[in-house]
């Protein structure tokens, strides 16, 4: 079946996932449309960041379907190449090669990768440092730069490889307070550019701010969800109502 | 929904039995998964039956004494001479020991010359070939020594043990620096603060500390040194490996020299594979709880 | 008591008349020589067993891992000197060659089994020390790789490879060194290696003292040029911001 732009780009399907005895997802299901922010939110351990990953194949499913662009993205026969050209991850702990600049970290890819022409993908990879505001920091080492300017770097080293998807897994989680403003910047820049992004988040300012849609999780399930507005003020639910009071 | 239920089952079999796997495998590092008391004796039979196997074929077609039995009928002579190995070892060890706790400490004293000196001593006899320490001391220690008027016999095997005690010092004292630098320094401070001198910040809160992070290393140095006491034999003391060789040429026979050279590095394999396993186990317990 | 300042008595420390003599100062620079190319021989050998070995440890294949991990099991645990005496006495006898004169020549001379045997000894250990580095490349870092497209010979390639490398170095340095000196066990063998040589001069010449500190001084100046480059290479290796 042929995927076209009035369809959902990701769609998951009763999705089920267990590590083990435990079971993590328990039938999720939500359709994300092109050039939509999704922010999920929930208590940790609620399988967020589990259903980003398996979005991207880094995990599994026991069960259910997950597809972007129409491809089943676990279906054995996938390119998993296709897949990962078409959705960008961004990590918690940043996961920057430490042994390449910053320039190198975005080249990296789509040379060995992509086998993309070098002097081309050098002008993108300098393009890109300079569009999350990195210019000056190319031929820095991962572990000369602060926590935000390296989760920028992993940021641009996502879009280095055109993405049709941005997944952002708690890429705030692990930054100083002063750095998480930087990268939420970035991320509303790529936003507003029409990028599809698909947030786990716990800045919750920030989900209303730019998010079209909120989901929130627990214990492997939806439990609601909507545009921020109603999302924030009207919450249905006991169980999101008591989340947001402990959070807001 | 059809195609999903129907590849549902293949799906749901693999990723329930990978995770699974990940978990009891992976857990257990790959050392202790592949070796482990069973599996080293099951390679130990496994070698001895190669080595032994042959002779079976040959004893009957041939009167001479199968491989086997001549290996069990110097299996005495050699077990002997192997605690002789073992005897060395030990003594080694305990004298190195006792010198490198001594100049380890000497390594981080506050006062710069004993410092350096100690720095020196170390280097010099933690990069000497063994072989050539063991040389000096047979060489060079003479075999018996006077002092006051009472004549100390020093023989060839007492020499040899001061020689491979030299290397074991050297060790230790890199073993201890490297533990007590890495103690933090709040712990220095603290005690200090708290009234004890130097000395007694040392002995009370410094060195008990050190021995979780010395142990492994010391243990893994004494299998090293186990398995340097065949040298000896090189300066003339005779050990485990001398008997092998006596063996052989009495036996004179080619078809013995491999399964006999393969039971004599069995011999040290029984004897230092577990002490190189319990290393890597206590080292990664450690390893968590630091 | 004599003896014991007689020992400790310090005039022979820099008497170095080895190096006055012209025929026994050609022989010992024959030995240095010997050793030198054994130890970089053994070395280059030795880190080619190490970075096979490591890769078939994390081969699919479980029958391969199996192997190798025995291999590593029984030459680390077994002594060097034993492990030569296997090779030189029991594999080198059997292993011989009809000569042109008609006799049984051995097929591999006995600096051939000294190397063999060293590399295999070493490589053991660098087999062990190159997991390690492996498996000590962060999981996440793989992941974030996986998550680029790379496949899993790239991601070995350009990622864990070179962090591995890095990682490895100075349990690598140790090791090496190591080799180095366990290179003096040739002398069982009859390899006319620095210790060999020494011993000839000093049992001609009766200059044991002279000899010994000769022999013990040019073996930290050997171990002190492995050292110097060893350190150069990590330092060249060093990644700004990462490590110590």
């Amino acid at each position: 079946m042929s995927w076209t732009p009035d369809q959902p780009i990701v769609s998951i399907k009763d999705v089920h996932k267990s590590f083990g005895p435990v079971e993590v997802l328990r039938g999720i299901s939500m359709d994300v449309m092109k050039g939509e922010v999704v922010c999920i939110i929930g208590p940790s351990g609620s399988g967020k960041s589990t259903l980003i990953r398996c979005i991207n194949a880094l995990n599994d499913i026991q069960s259910g379907s997950i597809t972007v662009e129409g491809q089943e993205v676990h279906d054995p026969k996938l390119d998993k190449l296709a897949l990962r050209k078409k959705v960008g991850m961004v990590f918690q702990q940043y996961n920057l090669f430490p042994h390449k600049t910053a320039l190198q970290n975005v080249m990296m890819a789509p040379i060995k990768v992509l086998k993309q022409n070098r002097a081309d993908v050098e002008v993108r990879a300098r393009a890109l440092l300079k569009k999350v505001r990195l210019e000056g920091k190319e031929d820095s080492y991962p572990g000369e730069l602060s926590g935000g300017q390296q989760q920028r770097v992993a940021i641009a080293r996502s879009l280095a490889m055109n993405p049709d998807v941005m997944l952002f897994d708690e890429v705030t989680a692990a930054l100083d307070p002063e750095t998480v403003k930087e990268v939420l910047v970035t991320i509303k820049d790529l936003a507003a550019d029409g990028m599809t992004c698909i947030l786990v988040t716990h800045e919750m300012g920030f989900a209303r701010e730019i998010a079209d849609r909120v989901y929130f999780t627990d214990k492997g399930v939806i439990v609601e969800y909507g545009p921020p507005a109603t999302f924030f003020e009207q919450a249905k639910d006991p169980r999101t109502r008591q989340f947001l009071s402990q959070i807001l | 929904m059809k195609t999903l239920s129907n590849h549902a089952p293949v799906k749901g079999h693999l990723p329930v039995l990978l995770p699974v796997r990940r978990v009891l495998l992976s857990d257990i590092p790959l050392q202790d998964r592949l070796f482990n008391v069973w599996t080293a004796a099951a390679l130990l039979l496994a070698f001895v039956a190669a080595a032994v196997g042959p002779s079976f074929a040959q004893a009957e077609a041939a009167p001479a004494r199968s491989i086997a039995a001549i290996l069990l009928e110097w299996t005495p002579s050699l077990a002997l001479a192997f605690g002789f190995n073992v005897l060395i070892s030990i003594f080694a060890m305990a004298i190195g020991t006792v010198m490198g706790v001594g100049l380890g400490i000497l390594q981080v004293s506050p006062t710069a010359a004993v410092r350096k000196t100690a720095w020196v001593v170390t280097q010099f006899f933690r990069n000497s070939p063994w072989l050539v320490l063991l040389f000096y001391c047979i060489l060079l220690i003479p075999f018996k020594v006077s002092l006051f008027g009472v004549s100390v016999p020093f023989p060839g095997w007492i020499k040899a043990v001061i020689g491979l005690s030299l290397p074991v010092m050297a060790y230790m004292s890199e073993f201890m620096r490297g533990a007590i630098l890495s103690i933090p320094t709040g712990q220095w401070e603290s005690a200090s603060s708290l009234g004890f001198s130097r000395g007694q910040t040392m002995r009370e809160i410094i060195l008990p500390q050190t021995v979780k992070r010395v142990l492994p290393p010391w243990m893994n140095l004494y299998a090293v040194l186990t398995m340097a006491t065949p040298l000896v034999s090189i300066v003339g003391v005779n050990e485990v490996m001398s008997v092998t060789r006596a063996a052989l040429s009495a036996e004179g026979r080619v078809d013995l020299l491999i399964p006999m050279y393969l039971y004599i590095l069995c011999w040290f394999f029984i004897y230092c594979y577990p002490i190189s396993a319990l290393t890597s186990r206590l080292e990664r317990r450690f390893a968590v709880k630091l | 008591m004599d003896s014991v300042l007689d020992w400790l008595r310090p005039d022979w420390f820099f008497d170095l008349s080895v190096v006055q003599d012209d025929y026994n100062r050609g022989r010992y620079l024959a030995g240095l020589w010997m050793t030198a190319k054994l130890s970089t021989l053994c070395i280059l050998l030795s880190l080619v067993v190490g970075v096979v070995g490591a890769a078939a440890q994390g081969a699919r294949s479980r029958t391969l891992r199996v192997l190798v991990g025995f291999f590593v099991a029984f030459f680390r645990n077994t002594p060097p000197l034993v492990q030569l005496y296997f090779f030189y006495f029991a594999i080198g006898t059997i292993l011989r060659v009809t000569g042109e004169n008609g006799l049984p020549q051995p097929l591999v001379s006995n600096f051939g089994w000294a190397l063999i045997s060293l590399s295999l000894f070493a490589g053991a250990m660098n087999v062990e020390i190159f997991r390690s580095g492996i498996e000590a490349v962060p999981k996440a870092t793989i992941e974030a790789a996986e998550a680029l497209g790379y496949t899993r010979l790239q991601t070995y390639r350009y990622i864990v490879l070179p962090l591995a490398v890095r990682i490895s170095m100075s349990a690598l340095g140790t090791n090496l060194v190591n080799l180095v000196k366990t290179t003096t066990l040739a002398y069982a063998i009859a390899v006319p290696e620095l210790l060999y040589v020494a011993a000839q001069i000093w049992s001609e010449d009766l200059n044991v003292r002279e000899m010994m500190n000769v022999l013990l001084f040019s073996y930290v100046g050997i171990v002190a040029v492995l050292v110097w480059v060893l350190h150069r290479w990590e330092k060249a290796l060093r990644i700004p911001g990462y490590g110590g």
